[in-house]
This record gives C-alpha cells, sequence and structure tokens, in this order.
C-alpha cells in the first residue's frame, strides 16, 4: 500500500511529469515563470486547488455521477467543481494573506483554466483510482508542478542576465529552456 | 428515489447539476460572508504607518489617498515627514527594496508645530479653513491658537495667513512630553480628525 503510493508520487511527479512529459499547464508555466517570488506563490496555491480539486472530482464522480449513471456529464461536473474550489481558494486567500493575494494577483483566478486541474481529475477516473490514490495523484501532480515552476523560474532569473542574440530574446529563450528541460525529464521514462 | 431518477435520464442530468449547483452556489455564499474583506486590506495597513499629517507634499491631497495609490502600486518614498523611518517600514509591510526618498516631494525636517503669534492676529480665520486636521481654535475677528497636540506641522496654514503671523518651532521632544495614550473605548470610532486614526492603533 505505502510503496503503491510512493510509486504514484514519483510517478506524477518525475516520471510523467504533467508539465514537461504530459504538456498540461504551460500558460501558468510560460506566465508565472519570470520571478522566484510569483512562481513560489503560484505553485503553493495550485497545489491546494490541485489537491483539493482532484479530491472532490473523485467525490463528485464516484457519489453523484456513477450512482444516476451520468458519467458523461463528467467533463462539465469537474469544471464547475474546480472553478468553485479556485474561487474558495482566493476568499480564503484575500482574507488570511492579503499580500499574497497581491503577489498572484490575476494568476488565482487563472488556476481555474489550468488544463492541469482538469487533467488531473479526468486521469483519476480513468485510471480508476481509489479516493487515497486520488489525493496523491493529485497531490504528486501539484508537486511536479511546483518543482518544475520553481527550477525554471531560477533558471528564466539567471537567463536575464545572460547574454542572449537578438532573435532569442524573451519569449524565445524561455520556450527553447522548457523544450531542453522537456528533454531532460524524458530521461525519467524508463524509472518505474 | 434514486432508482426512479436512474430510469429517466434527462431529470436525472437536471437533478445532479441543480444540485451541484446549488450546493457550490450555498457554500460560495456562505465563503462570501464568513470571509467579507472590508475595504482594501492593504492600503488599510499602509495608512496606519502613514504619519498622518495629511500635508500633501507626496501629490496626493491626503494620507488615505498615498495610501490607496501605494496599493495599487505607487512608489513609498514620497512621504516626507514620514522619512527614512515610514519608507523602511513600508518596505518591510510591502516587502519591496527601500528607497532613499524622494527629493522632489521635499526633505525630511524635524517634527515642527505651528504657533500663531496671537497679538499680530487679525482673526481672518484663513488658517482654520487650510488646516487638514482641525487644528487651529478661533472666530472671526478673534484671535486664533492651535493646538498643539493636534497640530501635525504639515505647514499649510503658513501661506493663507495675510499677515504672516504663525511660526513653525520645533516640537519640543523628551521624556517630559511623552503621555500615555488615552484609552481607546473613550472615543467613538469616528475619523473627523485624522490623528484619531492614530490614537486608536496605538492603543
Amino acid at each position: 500500500m505505502l510503496s503503491d503510493i510512493a510509486l504514484l508520487l514519483v510517478g506524477a511527479v518525475l516520471v510523467n511529469n504533467f508539465v514537461l512529459v504530459q504538456f498540461l499547464g504551460l500558460c501558468p508555466f510560460m506566465g508565472v515563470s519570470n520571478k522566484l517570488e510569483t512562481a513560489m506563490g503560484m505553485s503553493i496555491a495550485t497545489t491546494f486547488v490541485l489537491t483539493l480539486a482532484s479530491v472532490c472530482s473523485y467525490l463528485t464522480y464516484n457519489y453523484l455521477l456513477l450512482p444516476l449513471d451520468l458519467t458523461y456529464l463528467r467533463t462539465i461536473s469537474f469544471i464547475l467543481v474546480i472553478a468553485v474550489v479556485v474561487q474558495f481558494t482566493e476568499m480564503v486567500v484575500r482574507k488570511t494573506s492579503p499580500l499574497l493575494h497581491r503577489v498572484l494577483g490575476v494568476f488565482l483566478p487563472l488556476i481555474t483554466t489550468n488544463c492541469a486541474v482538469l487533467g488531473v481529475a479526468l486521469l483519476n477516473i480513468n485510471q480508476a483510482h481509489s479516493f487515497i490514490e486520488s489525493l496523491f495523484y493529485g497531490l504528486g501532480a501539484a508537486l511536479g508542478f511546483s518543482m518544475v515552476l520553481v527550477l525554471f523560474a531560477a533558471m528564466r532569473e539567471r537567463l536575464a542576465f545572460a547574454d542572449i542574440p537578438e532573435p532569442f530574446q524573451g519569449a524565445a529563450i524561455g520556450m527553447i529552456t522548457a523544450g531542453l528541460a522537456s528533454l531532460a525529464f524524458m530521461g525519467f521514462a524508463g524509472l518505474i | 428515489m434514486v432508482n426512479w431518477l436512474v430510469n429517466e435520464p434527462l431529470l436525472a442530468a437536471l437533478a445532479a447539476l441543480i444540485l451541484l449547483g446549488s450546493v457550490f452556489g450555498a457554500l460560495l455564499g456562505y465563503a462570501a460572508i464568513r470571509f467579507k474583506v472590508e475595504g482594501n486590506p492593504i492600503s488599510e495597513q499602509v495608512n496606519a504607518l502613514l504619519p498622518q499629517t495629511q500635508c500633501g507634499q507626496c501629490g496626493y491631497p491626503g494620507c488615505r489617498p498615498y495610501s490607496e495609490a501605494i496599493a495599487e502600486g505607487d512608489a513609498i518614498n514620497k512621504c516626507p515627514p514620514g522619512g527614512e523611518e515610514t519608507i523602511q517600514a513600508l518596505a518591510d509591510l510591502l516587502d519591496v527594496e527601500p528607497q532613499p526618498l524622494d527629493a522632489e516631494h521635499g526633505v525630511e525636517k524635524e517634527p515642527v508645530v505651528a504657533w500663531i503669534r496671537e497679538d499680530e492676529c487679525i482673526g481672518c480665520t484663513k488658517c482654520i479653513q487650510a488646516c487638514p486636521v482641525d487644528a487651529i481654535l478661533g472666530a472671526a475677528k478673534v484671535m486664533h491658537t492651535v493646538i498643539a497636540d493636534e497640530c501635525t506641522g504639515c505647514d499649510l496654514c503658513l501661506d493663507p495667513c495675510p499677515v504672516d503671523c504663525i511660526d513653525l518651532i520645533p516640537r519640543k521632544q523628551g521624556i517630559g512630553f511623552w503621555h500615555w495614550p488615552l484609552p481607546a473605548d473613550r472615543f467613538r470610532p469616528i475619523e473627523v480628525i485624522a490623528t484619531d486614526a492614530a490614537t486608536r492603533t496605538a492603543a
């Protein structure tokens, strides 16, 4: 049981990393990685939302949609669940930590459209995960996302001082770096 | 109920979505009340750190408008009365780099208090209208005087005075001039006088 969960976590963080291997959630990955500080804030918010949304969508699917034979409604229901979780998180963050709210700014509502969140919810159903497995799969996906986001933000902060040829400056070098990082993560493919 | 709904797929879908929608709506409605934020908490915290002189040297009509501008991202080094100390406190609060005071808006001076030379005062009430904190007492054709405790030393009363009878004298500092902050419940929470805000935060 414990080794299963460890495998699931390692699988979601490294082998099937949501950003660099499955290419989900690229929008916040490119958008928030300019500064290490915002990347960390975004990571924390996404971790919270992703884990909670994973669990909530599991509950919705298994206790509402499955008994009523409505599995074809899963996408729209999950979008609703994710939107509510994000909105709820935003309210809590705004009340408890106005500074974090200011740092995250527009990116907190943008988690709603982070396809990694919907991806985790749908993959949980496709791979027939149990409740505990869903929880850890969501957590693993979030940790993988956070790790890659923070690493990439650190790289981009250094890139800001690098001597880059003019045609490659700005977003272009960011994309190239992301591609190289993705290649590096392909190396984990045979791990499990 | 569940068996009946399974046989009616259309109604089941409607019921499920309505149920989900209303449960989440209720949850968000509750959260909106429970986690309600009054005003802009950042600008409140910034306003508490500003010296409340209401002098307008920052280019805004008072301390609260400036605090709102800071919350929107304006520079934190436009407050000469607050000086380095205020800039440092704001930098800590907002987690930004402290900058030196912007000389364009004035230089840091020692704390001063307005003083009316009472024999020369003609009782024109112009300084009363100029005072942002209502620290000047007096009436038409009667001598005016300054309530030293309320005066913030902002020098806005100097220009309107037609006989130039107002001086800014250094505020006496030292342990003999310190007094206990009054208990907060003695005052009704009104924001008529700007220094009320400072008293309540201090108490």
